[in-house]
């Protein structure tokens, strides 16, 4: 609100011009780009209402409005110049009817850069985590012995197909709405592989619903091919792995009436689920089937854990193709992963104890804080 | 040569998006969004396999009159009365979304509808998922069981009123307690935001961790062709 000294001021002194006005061309970027600071006019009495931004190809002449900015705004980003062009800038201040503009800044261009400086820290990550991985995997190779825990929910794949098939009843394997550029969907597709095989050597039907066209083809030659391994292309029936609707509540409530119609044994849920996870799960379970769930999911993990018998949780679905296809090679990339995840361990908790110690001795060693923040801020990635 | 070539382009597209990650500069900065846009061009595409599939599959089911036919032709009907209704739309409004389009009229009242009773219908399941869950079977269990009592208490506002009954009893006993501070204590809603922000949470960021490490084993396992399934 406007008090009478401000006023009296306002209209002897008039409305100050933005100060220090800056341009310079946007980092990190693919061009086209350049960005302006200000800082509020110094001691205004009057209300601020707005900024104009305005531009010119040369420094005095030819200033034309490109944009405006509301009054708490000090920031401007251009993001309608050419490359390599000298544009100047200059920022009016608005306050009702009044305006005054800054002094002209400039002669600033636009480029590409050729590297992202903000993306330094995932660059050096990628290189070690990389470097891990290609030891392993040479070890790998030259045979070194390479021991890997068990998964409960893989083992329990086989009881699950046998009692299904004991119990004359068919099998039921769902994706979830995971497309196939989602890494747990492809993780899935060894899981499928397995489950047709012994469908196929068990003369138990597989029924795939689909909530993506492009999984459902993926999943018909994953099928089809496991059969034809097993001397069964003739149990492979097309009808059996369909399409739904890519609809999240539609493809529950088509599952949830083929769970009802068909009665399966066994239920197989790997891939990506949202809300719907409990809806099907809990209906699985109310036909007596045995249930199997792994998926990335974690908002979902917990809805699995009540209502199926078996989960994967985390990483352990894309630990699965290494466990069914067990190679040295395969098992190098997990022995990667086991040996980059102690080391990560051992990095936050040094990270937790750093810090804990500079915020305890943030007096007698302010250094101790200032490595703890340059430590995080390091190992904060920029997107 | 059936084999090589899909992995070859996968090691190279990989490679691309790898490097254009680093690279702003073109042609390497708009590589993602150029290959989402060829993705999103292909699965327009692969939506007709989908229909011809879900199409064919009750068809068939119809016409042999196989087990539950009637829910297939009620599915084949709704598809094509959709359908039907949705290009009606488009000729008489322009867009089957104009607020008058008999389309919209059968998104608005029947679609929406349907989804939301499907979503409300989770409430109910959690009830029962959370009944077999939360059964004290063993300790993990039990623990299970306290841990979610406190958050549904520090979560609704009867856990306040609960907190201040118990205070009010405390006070009765020991007259010396300051019924004013222990109820700004609100013990319930502390101890939910602690189970939340720092149990709930640390379990979370370790899964997540194994996820994302997981994650790039496997998409290595796929750049060098390692992992091969998908290609079936």
């Amino acid at each position: 609100m406007l008090t009478l000294p401000g006023l009296l001021l306002a209209a002897i002194v008039g409305l100050m011009p933005p100060a220090s006005l800056k341009a310079v061309d946007a980092p990190n970027d693919q061009g086209q780009s350049i960005i302006l600071t200000w800082t509020a006019p110094e001691g205004e009495s009057v209300p601020v209402t707005g900024y104009t931004i305005l531009r010119s190809c040369a420094p005095d002449t030819g200033f034309a409005e490109v944009g405006t900015e509301p009054a708490a705004t000090s920031e401007y980003t251009d993001n309608d110049v050419i490359d390599g062009t000298k544009y100047w800038y200059a920022v009016q201040v608005k306050s009702g009817a009044d305006s005054a503009r800054s002094a002209a800044v400039g002669p600033v261009t636009s480029k590409a850069q050729w590297f992202n400086t903000a993306r330094v820290n995932i660059l050096v990550v990628t290189v070690v985590i990389c470097g891990l991985f290609f030891y392993y995997l040479q070890r790998a190779r030259k045979g070194a012995k390479m021991y890997i825990r068990k998964i409960a929910g893989l083992d329990a794949i086989d009881d699950a197909l046998g009692r299904a098939t004991e119990m004359g009843k068919p099998i039921l394997f769902s994706f979830g709405l995971g497309y196939i550029t989602d890494m747990v969907v492809i993780a899935a597709l060894p899981l499928l592989r397995k489950i047709a095989k012994k469908s196929a050597e068990y003369s138990t039907r597989l029924i795939v619903p689909n909530s993506d066209p492009i999984v459902m083809t993926a999943a018909q030659e994953t099928v089809k091919e496991a059969y034809t391994e097993m001397g069964r292309p003739d149990f492979y029936n097309p009808d059996n792995v369909t399409f739904l609707t890519s609809d999240q509540f539609g493809y529950a409530a088509g599952v949830d009436g083929i769970i009802l119609r068909e009665k399966p044994g066994a239920i197989f849920w790997f891939g990506y689920f949202y809300a719907e996870s409990l809806i099907m799960a809990e209906t699985g379970h109310s036909v007596g089937a045995i249930q199997l769930a792994g998926t990335t999911e974690t908002t979902q993990l917990p809805f699995f854990v009540a209502a199926c018998d078996y989960t994967m949780i985390g990483e352990e679905i894309y630990a699965a193709s290494c466990y069914l296809r067990p190679e040295p090679i395969m098992l190098g990339t997990l022995k990667g992963e086991d040996f980059i995840r102690f080391w990560l361990i051992v990095l936050v908790t040094a990270t937790v104890v750093l810090g804990t110690v500079a915020a305890v001795l943030s007096k007698q060693a302010p250094v101790l804080n200032q490595v703890f923040e340059t430590v995080v801020r390091w190992a904060t990635p920029a997107y | 040569m059936k084999r090589t070539v899909p992995l070859v382009l996968v090691f190279s597209t990989a490679l691309m998006l790898i490097v254009a990650f680093f690279i702003p500069h073109r042609p390497f900065g708009d590589l993602e969004s150029r290959f989402l846009n060829w993705y999103t061009i292909v699965s327009g595409f692969t939506f007709l396999l989908g229909i011809d599939s879900l199409t064919r599959h009750h068809l068939t089911r119809v016409f042999r009159r196989g087990q539950g036919w009637g829910y297939s032709l009620v599915l084949v009907l709704a598809l094509f009365g959709t359908m039907a209704l949705g290009f009606y739309s488009w000729f008489k409004f322009q867009s089957p979304f104009a607020l008058r389009a008999p389309f919209m009229w059968l998104y608005t009242y029947m679609i929406i509808p349907l989804q939301s009773t499907m979503f409300a219908s989770l409430a109910f399941f959690i009830v029962s998922a959370a009944y077999r869950a939360f059964r004290i079977r063993n300790f993990a269990a039990t623990l299970l069981l306290v841990a979610a009592v406190l958050v549904m208490i520090g979560n609704v506002p009867l856990g306040g009123s609960i907190w201040r009954s118990i205070g009010a009893l405390v006070h009765a006993i020991v007259p010396a307690v300051d019924l004013v501070k222990f109820g700004r204590l609100e013990a319930f809603a502390a101890v939910k935001d602690w189970l939340m922000s720092i149990a709930t949470a640390s379990a979370m960021r370790g899964i997540g961790i194994g996820l994302a490490l997981g994650g790039i084993a496997m998409s290595l396992r796929i750049i060098l062709g390692i992992e091969r399934t998908y290609m079936s």
